[in-house]
């Protein structure tokens, strides 16, 4: 009796203690079954220890909770879309749509609180979600504030301004939260201002450091633009979540797009540092390496896509990696210690837009596919042979899985003068399907790929789990349960809107969890544990 | 293997089966910027004068962009910008031998066409700089060159209504062989293209003829009915049902009968189930990969003398 007591005790214990906030030592090692960041941890693979779901139980899975939010009526002929990924602490989910975060019980799919952030304006397209340090929540708004609350509570505690709404920047990213800092990157492409990475103090919000994804006159990367000008207003915006090794102490991060998008005749050249991924010391935002997947984009093909990090044996030797899906529909494997390429190769079949891979790894922009006046026919569109939504590296099959859009467009250069502005020029988008592929990560080779039926060019996260699934979303509103071996479909149900974010798991008193968002409503699935 | 091996419907795989829902914004629309497919009228509005004012204020919200300026008032202030300030700064603000480009001037995206902000600087001038001031101009005439300024601003942000030039640049002759070797099986310059310039602007009619089904927005023509993909499905007993493609996934296929009548069936609990889908645009799709550019201008070139 005593000890059974003793035990209740000790199981009760950490319920009791869980509003001890989330030190930021303990992302290094999640507790198992948690989902304390954006991508789960700091490697972006998305795979999760968790097994009580597995093959021999997902035909069961079933419906525990949905919570629907209600923000009231839109300006816009469109509902809100939850593109965040909730976080999972001490039993509490964290997520956000633009201007909104949201606590809510994980087991029970109950508000806890919702906060409204009055906005000044912006781009209202997406928010990515949260980050959490110690007991405060913080999250980036369309009129580019960074806003922190109490998580317990969802009180405010401040704001500060991260980026110039009238120059035109929003902000999209879930903060990622390294030691004391955190990261904070800003979008924003309409009127060719640069784009930059801030680390912001979690007690005051000040700036750390700053990381300007444009080099400055005679700084290495500055002959990679015509003149000071162009690099001024070359863009590179910092729009997803990056990844974290903390042995090597390198912050990976992917950069968007340069500016003006469509129309390259002011900036010559490659354009560093946008369209990369960069390598940067989180303690000082000092550049340590970086590999540019788009040498001088003329497409709108931001290179923000996660740069996911794990090890594997290539050619008989331990490597530590980083790879990342592209949006220009090229995989690449880099050694993620110095940025050196190890392969590149692409993921859909009918890319038509580069010449081939130089000796460094990089596609060759084809000078023919840039936009032109009276219209280029290329594939991928401007969306991308994948876009934001995270892919998946598990390393039970080996597998790289990611949502792609075989896709067309045509695309017009309508700014033909020696200094175009904004975009300057249009896409047309012509037709574009949704696939998922399952890339080996040694060969790049497609193992397998599923086109899904309808058309569209709809795009889903990718979560994997140690019970051999994988989830994700079809264009027809389906959350389906994939084998990751062989991409055959083992469990679905029909949503009210296709899976808009990533999904996400965790596990509490025992039972796990799937959690996706769909259009305006959150969805979490279990199978009885016992 | 995996999917395509076990999927009933075959020539599901490599072929659309309708119009992209108008559904939510959907991430594989451009992130970093409103998404693609929630754009009415994206392929064209510029090329299309009837896109209706509230499609534009759409566009102009999920743009992030602030209220658009009082046109005559920025119709006043290009004339006084043109003859007081264009010297230097350009006739459109984009910059001169002189002076900066102004369109992105932080002082006058700061500024948000109320003329506070830039008001000392005209009446002032720089003159470490070398601008002179223009103490005369009135508050208001001040206020009308914030209008135009806001007026350039906005254009340059809003790219839904750039302004797409000339694209009929291809060889007719060309395009009119290409289209008797490729196209003339379903389709005729007497018959069904007859006076097919006409309908469409040439944006459009490119959109159009690369393939005809993609309307994502709902906002263009409707969809040519000769588009739409029908299936027919064929139970174990041999009862074979057919009609337009209503719905297909990975699970289940839906049809409608020419009566009306609405059927579906889910691929797990029909065992044997046989469904084939016939997709008039296969030949599009086929081209759309094709094509080089030359092809698709020579082809809007032949179609544009089908007046």
């Amino acid at each position: 009796m005593k000890l059974k007591a003793l035990g209740c005790l000790m199981f009760l214990m950490p319920v009791g203690m869980a509003s001890q906030g989330l030190d930021p030592a303990a992302i290094l090692n999640p507790v198992p079954g948690s989902w304390p960041t954006y991508n789960g941890d700091y490697s972006g693979k998305r795979y999760s220890p968790l097994t009580q779901i597995q093959q021999g139980n997902v035909r069961d899975l079933r419906l525990a909770w949905l919570y629907h939010i209600d923000t009231g009526p839109s300006a816009l002929p469109w509902g809100p879309q939850i593109k965040s990924t909730p976080l999972e602490v001490d039993g509490v989910l964290y997520f956000t749509i633009p201007d909104h975060a949201w606590a809510v019980d994980a087991r029970t799919g109950r508000e806890i609180w919702h906060y409204k952030w009055e906005s000044k304006g912006g781009i209202h397209i997406g928010n990515r979600g949260v980050g959490i340090y110690r007991e405060w929540l913080f999250f980036e708004t369309p009129d580019n504030h960074l806003v922190s609350l109490d998580k317990n509570t969802g009180k405010f505690r401040w704001a500060v301004e991260i980026a110039d709404l009238n120059l035109e920047y929003f902000s999209t990213p879930a903060p990622l939260v390294i030691n004391n800092h955190i990261l904070v990157g800003v979008g924003g492409d309409s009127l060719d201002v640069p784009g930059y990475l801030e680390a912001r103090d979690p007690e005051t919000g000040a700036v750390q450091w700053r990381f300007n994804t444009e080099p400055r006159p005679g700084e290495p990367g500055s002959e990679t633009w015509p003149n000071a000008q162009a690099m001024e207003h070359g863009g590179g915006m910092t729009w997803l979540s990056g990844t974290y090794d903390p042995e090597l102490n390198l912050l990976f991060w992917g950069t968007g797009n340069p500016n003006p998008v469509h129309a390259p005749q002011s900036r010559k050249g490659d354009n560093l540092y946008t369209c990369s991924i960069v390598a940067l010391n989180p303690d000082n935002g000092k550049l340590v390496w970086y590999f540019q997947p788009s040498p001088h984009d003329t497409h709108d093909w931001d290179n923000v896509e996660t740069p996911v990090i794990f090890d594997a044996e290539i050619d008989g030797k331990p490597r530590k990696l980083l790879a990342q899906a592209a949006r220009n529909g090229y995989f690449f494997v880099l050694d993620r210690t110095n940025g050196k390429q190890l392969l590149t190769a692409p993921f859909e079949p009918d890319l038509n837009w580069s010449k081939g891979v130089n000796a460094i790894g990089q596609p060759i922009p084809d000078p023919a596919k840039e936009p032109k006046t009276d219209g280029a026919l290329v594939n991928p569109a401007s969306g991308g042979a994948t876009n934001w939504p995270p892919p998946s590296f598990d390393p039970q099959t080996g597998l790289f899985y990611v949502s792609s859009a075989p896709s067309y467009s045509v695309y017009y250069l309508t700014d033909t003068s020696e200094h175009p502005e904004g975009y300057g020029g249009r896409d047309s988008p012509v037709w574009s399907q949704s696939a998922l592929v399952a890339l080996d990560v040694k060969t790049g080779k497609i193992r397998w790929r599923h086109v899904y039926p309808e058309e569209s060019d709809s795009l889903a996260g990718v979560l994997t789990t140690a019970g051999k699934l994988l989830f994700t979303g079809d264009p027809s509103g389906n959350v389906i349960a994939f084998d990751p071996v062989n991409g055959k479909p083992l469990w679905h149900a029909g949503l009210t809107s296709s899976v808009t974010n990533g999904p996400m798991t965790y596990e509490l008193d025992g039972r796990q969890y799937i959690v996706v968002g769909a259009g305006d409503t959150l969805y979490a699935f279990t199978v009885s544990p016992r | 293997m995996g999917l395509q091996a076990q999927r009933q419907n075959p020539s599901a795989t490599d072929q659309p089966t309708k119009p992209p829902a108008r559904q939510e914004d959907q991430p594989g629309a451009r992130e970093n910027g409103p998404p693609a497919n929630q754009q009415p009228g994206a392929q064209n509005n510029q090329n299309n004068p009837e896109i209706p004012e509230a499609v534009r204020e759409v566009i102009r919200t999920a743009m992030g962009l602030g209220a658009p300026p009082n046109p005559e008032a920025a119709a006043r202030g290009q004339k006084t910008f043109v003859a007081t300030c264009g010297f230097c700064h350009g006739t459109n603000a984009t910059g001169g031998a002189q002076g900066p480009n102004l369109v992105r001037s932080t002082m006058v995206l700061h500024d948000q066409g109320t003329g506070k902000e830039i008001a000392a600087v005209i009446h002032n001038g720089r003159p470490d700089k070398g601008m002179p001031g223009f103490a005369t101009l009135t508050e208001d005439q001040v206020h009308d060159i914030a209008q135009f300024l806001l007026q350039r601003t906005q254009a340059a942000a809003n790219r839904m209504e750039y302004t797409i030039q000339n694209i009929v640049t291809g060889d007719p002759h060309a395009g009119e062989a290409y289209f008797h070797a490729h196209c003339a099986g379903c389709h005729s310059a007497a018959g069904d293209l007859a006076h097919i310039a006409n309908k469409f602007d040439p944006v459009a009619l490119e959109g159009r003829f690369l393939y005809p089904n993609f309307n994502p927005f709902g906002m263009g023509p409707p969809p040519d009915p000769r588009a739409l993909k029908h299936v027919s499905v064929t139970l174990p007993s041999g009862v074979t049902y057919s009609g337009v493609l209503a719905h297909i996934d990975d699970f289940s296929v839906s049809l409608r009968e020419d009566s009306g009548v609405y059927r579906s069936w889910v691929y797990d609990d029909v065992q044997g189930i046989r469904v084939e889908v016939h997709d008039p645009l296969e030949q599009h799709l086929k081209l759309l990969r094709q094509y080089s550019d030359a092809d698709m201008h020579n082809i809007l070139a032949y179609l544009e003398t089908l007046k």
